[in-house]
């Protein structure tokens, strides 16, 4: 049962398409798993044993009855706690949503369900989307399977440690500033955030609208490749969506050459402020690539230094506004005022919102409401959408000389619990290397690029392609992953310290 | 303030011009909601007409409603407005909860429709009045207020809400400061109102149902010394639910906010509720601060960029205008502006219009509608419309007359018999026995025997005095009592009496 | 707030309650005290945007350049209303009970 768990999302699927082993088997053995090691890494939120149970059960009642069945059919799943999910407590890591049970699926979720994938549970994340580290979820932080002192990542630390520690073949995360990447590098795990519109929003609690995309997190580049052709695609429900059809994902893994493709190494991402180890496994990957038939240059894009400044501006202002639909009027959290007999709805409101959002949502609340209030949105929003501009066109001129952009995927490895806690900006410069993507829309993969050898911990590689050119992604981080993992001798969650089932 | 210090109207106008604001909300006729399917129907038990995005549950998104766009932009064409290239919605936020996201997804510098106009008459006088803006909102929930006195917000102790409305397809109509009424201002307001309304029902895009809710009036009202002196401050008056509350409204601000002014204060710029039992308005929550809005483009949803082509035809499926409708009549009736006033002025311009549907000319219409049933209507002190002849039997009679069987006195006698009810053109004519006497040998007779019995005015006639004949018609006319087709006689007496000379009047006849 | 203290980015805790005022969050006297200085820090590392935020530079809104995305006027399945009321806080005659509302009108 134990070696279920050790296989990947695409060698499941063989094994399932062959009759050799069940769903039911399958998600046992995953719920089994979490059962064992999440008391420890805290991954999840919610885990939905009955759910995923009936769903595998089905699955495997239709495979017995000679159905031909989506790839994925029977391959367990879990999903980030900030998607919608019918029947399935929805909570986006905050206190204001505790017990909030939503009537109605995100259409990714529906997607899954469709395809035959048992759906765990939720996992953990930073309270709505808001973090690098996971520390900030309302429901205790989520540990790095690597070190569990150390942070996984975030916002999508649950789902990222899920996978890396085996808990599930498959993840569903969103990124808004690097929320899927940035985990992926720092746990040993895949992460995919797709071109803006790739993948439906409806169902996605709302951090920023024009930043937020929701990705695959796994732990190969192949099994990313199977879950986005199942969650992507046109929605009639999101008007931001794009109707086009995906390019080839899984075929651009398979092809997996490199040959005289174009890689633009980014200046201004990887100097100074990036660790030593990362930037020394980065530099090993663009040799590889090199080695592997590419052609690699310099390119400047030289707007990217103020990218984060942007960000900064940009999500807090459509997060204030987000944020506002959480009134103790319809759903959540209400709660009543210590001294007052009869509180007014706007008592109540501000009481509510007080107690029911933590310190950095509150933070960015009212950083927002400042950068759109009357007097400051030329200087703060209306320049930040302005700085946006600039770096949709230093993508355009980079993508001009070469096919995809890569760069180390963050300036550091794991920090401790607690290390940047009381340094706000320090947390936010976890993502100065992802943020650029999400400000111009294009997509992004983080793709294990071996251990710092200054602390053993993951580093991960990022590639960044023009929009709707998300095929090119999986090309050259299936490269990237091949050549390692032979070099490595084996994948790099390997190496990972096992985790000791809690008592 | 007590009404029974206010200023009268008359004295309030004397010191004071009145300046005007109407801002319209119209909700529109879809059958869905603006961004989300739900029905729109009045009247459904609470909340069962909502989803997860007209509820705002975390994660919904909006979807815009093609129908909403393409009413807003007929509306924003029929007030004679610009339609933007392109445009974007914005949130408005504000907390409230009747608004599920505590933002309204609405238009804040972008409108899809601008810089328009519209003219309303008032007592024969017309007045244009600039319409700034059209934009598209959505509406918000519905609140019941419990435990107060008068199930009004104030002092209830809590509230209910339903979002079955919330969602609904709006457009906000917003005139530029109406200036120039002077005494007429409640009266024009009014008429804007009312003339909105019937617009809106020629366009067929909304209900427009006051009493309903479907048209909702905010009044802005303000004062100032004299028309070139500055605007004044301005007040809001809202819960303005019919055409006469409207009316009302703008009459008592105008009387009490010259009361305050006359004392010596200053008027607040605020928002007002109005009452129409009491017949006051009162003053809303004053507020610390004011709100901040703080406007933003709405991520959520595309720009929305109208080609010209859609434009064009939505342009073709506007109702005709009454302007354009009496240039379009004008032209095809040929017709001078003195003559369309006359018909108009009669209020036959609908029953000339159905004549000349019937078969009649646009001369021979407006000759029989403006002269004997002008006359006859007068006398029975009814409307030309209400008599009982049918622009059809207009035009029947017109036939006979054409097909030489009557003449215009006959034709006087048939309108008399079916004023009387005695049945149609056709049949009264038989019944009567009117036939014109086309015998050219008994006419010849007739006029042989009137020269000889004039020949005074016979020699006129043959010295040139061709008008002199009129005479000699009248005498055939009376020994023929009637029956005989007075043109025909003309050629007769001409035929005897004068010798055409090429460039003379008679040649020219 | 008066509007030419952009260039003075520090916030003050007045600033600071006013906006959490705004923003319907009772902050305590203690959040007030340390958010305002922790605000400021990234007001200052933020304000950098000014420095290429030229006149002439466009801003973008949205990401991608769709344009009239819109749905038919048609109805689609609601909620049924005991779902849609499922999560709130209080109900009353299937509507959703709120604390009164200070409101408009006097």
């Amino acid at each position: 049962m134990a070696n279920l768990t050790r296989l990947t999302a695409a060698e499941l699927s063989k094994r399932l398409g062959a009759g050799e082993v069940s769903s039911t088997e399958v998600t046992e053995a995953h719920l089994e798993r979490i059962g064992a090691v999440d008391p420890a890494v805290h991954a999840f939120l919610h885990v939905d044993a009955d759910g995923a149970m009936a769903t595998a059960r089905r699955v495997d009642d239709r495979r017995v009855a000679g159905e031909t069945l989506p790839p994925l059919a029977g391959v367990p799943v879990a999903v980030k706690d900030v998607m919608a999910t019918r029947g399935i407590p929805t909570t986006c890591g905050s206190a204001i949503l505790a017990g909030w049970v939503p009537p109605y699926d995100a259409t990714v979720v529906a997607r899954l369900r469709a395809a035959g994938l048992p759906i765990l549970g939720k996992t953990n994340m930073d309270e709505f989307a808001m973090g690098s580290s996971t520390e900030h979820s309302a429901y205790g932080p989520t540990h790095n399977p690597w070190d569990l002192g150390r942070i996984p990542g975030g916002s999508g630390g649950g789902s990222a440690a899920a996978v890396a520690a085996y808990e599930a073949p498959l993840a569903v995360g969103t990124d808004t500033g690097g929320s899927i990447r940035q985990p992926g590098a720092v746990t040993g795990t895949v992460g995919v955030k797709p071109t803006y519109g790739g993948v439906s929003r409806y169902g996605l609690v709302a951090l920023a609208s024009s930043l937020d995309q929701a990705g695959p997190v796994t732990r190969t580049v192949l099994d990313a490749a199977m879950l986005h052709e199942v969650i992507g695609g046109y929605d009639p429900m999101d008007s931001t969506s794009l109707d086009a059809p995906l390019p080839p994902l899984v075929e651009a893994v398979r092809d997996a050459d490199v040959t005289g493709l174009r890689v633009g190494v980014v200046r201004e991402l990887g100097g100074d402020g990036y660790q030593a180890g990362v930037r020394a496994r980065f530099d090993e990957v663009v040799a590889l690539l090199s080695d592997a038939g590419a052609t690699v240059v310099e390119v400047s894009c030289p707007h990217f230094d103020y990218a984060f400044a942007a960000y900064y501006l940009i999500l807090p202002s459509e997060a204030s506004s987000n944020l506002a639909r959480f009134d103790a009027m319809r759903y959540g959290m209400r709660v009543g005022l210590d001294g007052v007999a009869d509180p007014s709805a706007e008592q109540v409101m501000a009481a509510t919102r007080e107690a029911g959002f933590g310190d950095e949502v509150k933070r960015r609340i009212i950083l927002g409401t400042y950068a759109l209030s009357s007097g400051y949105y030329d200087a703060y929003y209306g320049s930040a959408q302005k700085v946006r501009t600039l770096i949709q066109r230093d993508f355009a001129a980079a993508f001009e000389q070469v096919d995809v952009l890569v760069s180390p995927t963050a300036p550091t490895t794991a920090f401790r619990f607690g290390q940047k806690l009381d340094d706000p900006v320090a947390m936010y410069l976890s993502d100065v290397a992802t943020i650029p993507a999400n400000l111009a829309g294009v997509p992004g993969i983080s793709v294990p690029s071996g251990l710092a050898e200054e602390d053993g911990l993951p580093t991960g590689v990022q590639v960044l392609a023009p929009a709707q050119a998300d095929d090119r992604l999986y090309r050259v981080g299936a490269v990237v992953e091949a050549m390692l993992v032979e070099r490595w001798g084996g994948p790099l969650l390997d190496r990972a310290p096992q985790l000791e089932p809690s008592a | 303030m007590r009404v029974a210090s206010l200023v009268s109207y008359e004295q309030a106008l004397e010191r004071y011009d009145p300046v005007l604001g109407l801002e319209v909300h119209v909700e529109l006729d879809t059958v869905s909601k603006m961004f989300c399917g739900c029905p729109t129907g009045f009247g459904a038990a609470p909340n069962a007409q909502v989803c997860p995005v007209c509820l705002g549950l975390p994660g919904a998104l909006p979807v815009l409603n093609e129908r909403a766009v393409e009413s807003a932009i007929r509306i924003g064409l029929a007030l004679n407005c610009t339609v933007a290239v392109e445009c974007r919605f914005a949130r408005k936020n504000y907390f409230y909860p009747d608004m599920p996201k505590n933002f309204q997804t609405s238009q804040y510098d972008e409108p899809i429709a601008f810089d328009g106009w519209t003219e309303v008459e008032v007592d024969g006088r017309s007045y244009r009045i600039e319409i700034e803006r059209a934009h598209m909102e959505e509406d918000t929930g519905k609140s019941l207020h419990v435990g107060g006195a008068t199930g009004r917000i104030h002092g209830a102790h809590h509230s209910l809400v339903d979002y079955n409305r919330a969602g609904i397809p709006l457009i906000e109509i917003v005139t530029r400061p109406i200036v120039g009424t002077g005494a007429l201002a409640p009266v024009v307001a009014r008429a804007y109102v009312a003339h909105l309304r019937e617009l809106l029902v020629a366009l067929a895009v909304s209900d427009v149902r006051m009493e309903q809710g479907s048209l909702r009036c905010d009044a802005n009202v303000s004062l100032r010394p004299g028309p070139d002196a500055p605007l004044g401050t301005r007040t809001e008056t809202k819960n303005v639910n019919s055409l006469r509350s409207v009316e009302r409204a703008v009459r008592y601000e105008i009387c009490r906010q010259a009361s305050v002014l006359g004392d010596g204060g200053t008027v607040t710029q605020e928002t007002r509720h109005w009452h129409e039992d009491t017949g006051i308005t009162t003053p809303g929550r004053s507020k610390e601060q004011a709100e901040d809005y703080r406007y933003f483009p709405e991520p959520d949803l595309a720009p929305i960029a109208p080609d010209a082509a859609w434009v064009e035809e939505l342009r073709e499926t506007l109702p005709e205008g009454p302007r354009e409708r009496w240039a379009r009549l004008q032209a095809g009736w040929g017709f001078s502006d003195l003559e369309m006033r006359d018909v108009a002025g009669a209020g036959a311009l609908v029953l000339v219009e159905q004549t000349i549907a019937a078969g009649a000319t646009p001369a021979a219409a407006k000759k029989w509608w403006l002269s004997d049933l002008a006359r006859r209507a007068n006398e029975q002190g009814v409307e030309p419309a209400a008599l009982p002849v049918s622009p059809k039997q207009v035009a029947q009679v017109q036939a006979l007359i054409d097909a030489g069987r009557i003449n215009d006195k006959m034709a006087r006698t048939v309108f008399d018999g079916l004023l009387a009810g005695e049945g149609t053109p056709e049949e009264i004519v038989v019944a009567q026995g009117l036939v014109v006497v086309s015998d050219e040998t008994a006419l010849g007779a007739a006029v042989d025997r009137a020269i000889e019995a004039h020949p005074d005015v016979a020699a006129k006639v043959r010295d040139g005095k061709v008008a002199a004949a009129g005479a000699l018609i009248g005498a055939v006319m009376k020994e023929m009592r009637g029956q005989a087709d007075a043109a025909r006689v003309r050629e007769l007496i001409n035929s005897r009496l004068v010798t055409v000379t090429p460039g003379s009047d008679l040649a020219s006849q | 707030m008066p509007a030419d203290h952009w260039d003075a980015p520090a916030l003050t805790r007045d600033q600071v309650a006013y906006l959490a005022g705004l923003a319907r969050i009772d902050l305590t006297p203690a959040e007030l005290d340390h958010l305002a200085p922790q605000l400021a820090v990234i007001l200052d590392a933020v304000a950098r945007v000014r420095e290429v935020a030229g006149e002439d530079v466009p801003l973008t809104s949205h990401p991608l350049p769709l344009r009239n995305v819109f749905r038919a006027d048609e109805v689609r399945p609601c909620l049924p209303a005991d779902e849609a009321l499922a999560g709130a806080p209080a109900v009353e005659q299937q509507r959703f009970s709120v604390p009164r509302i200070l409101g408009e009108e006097a």
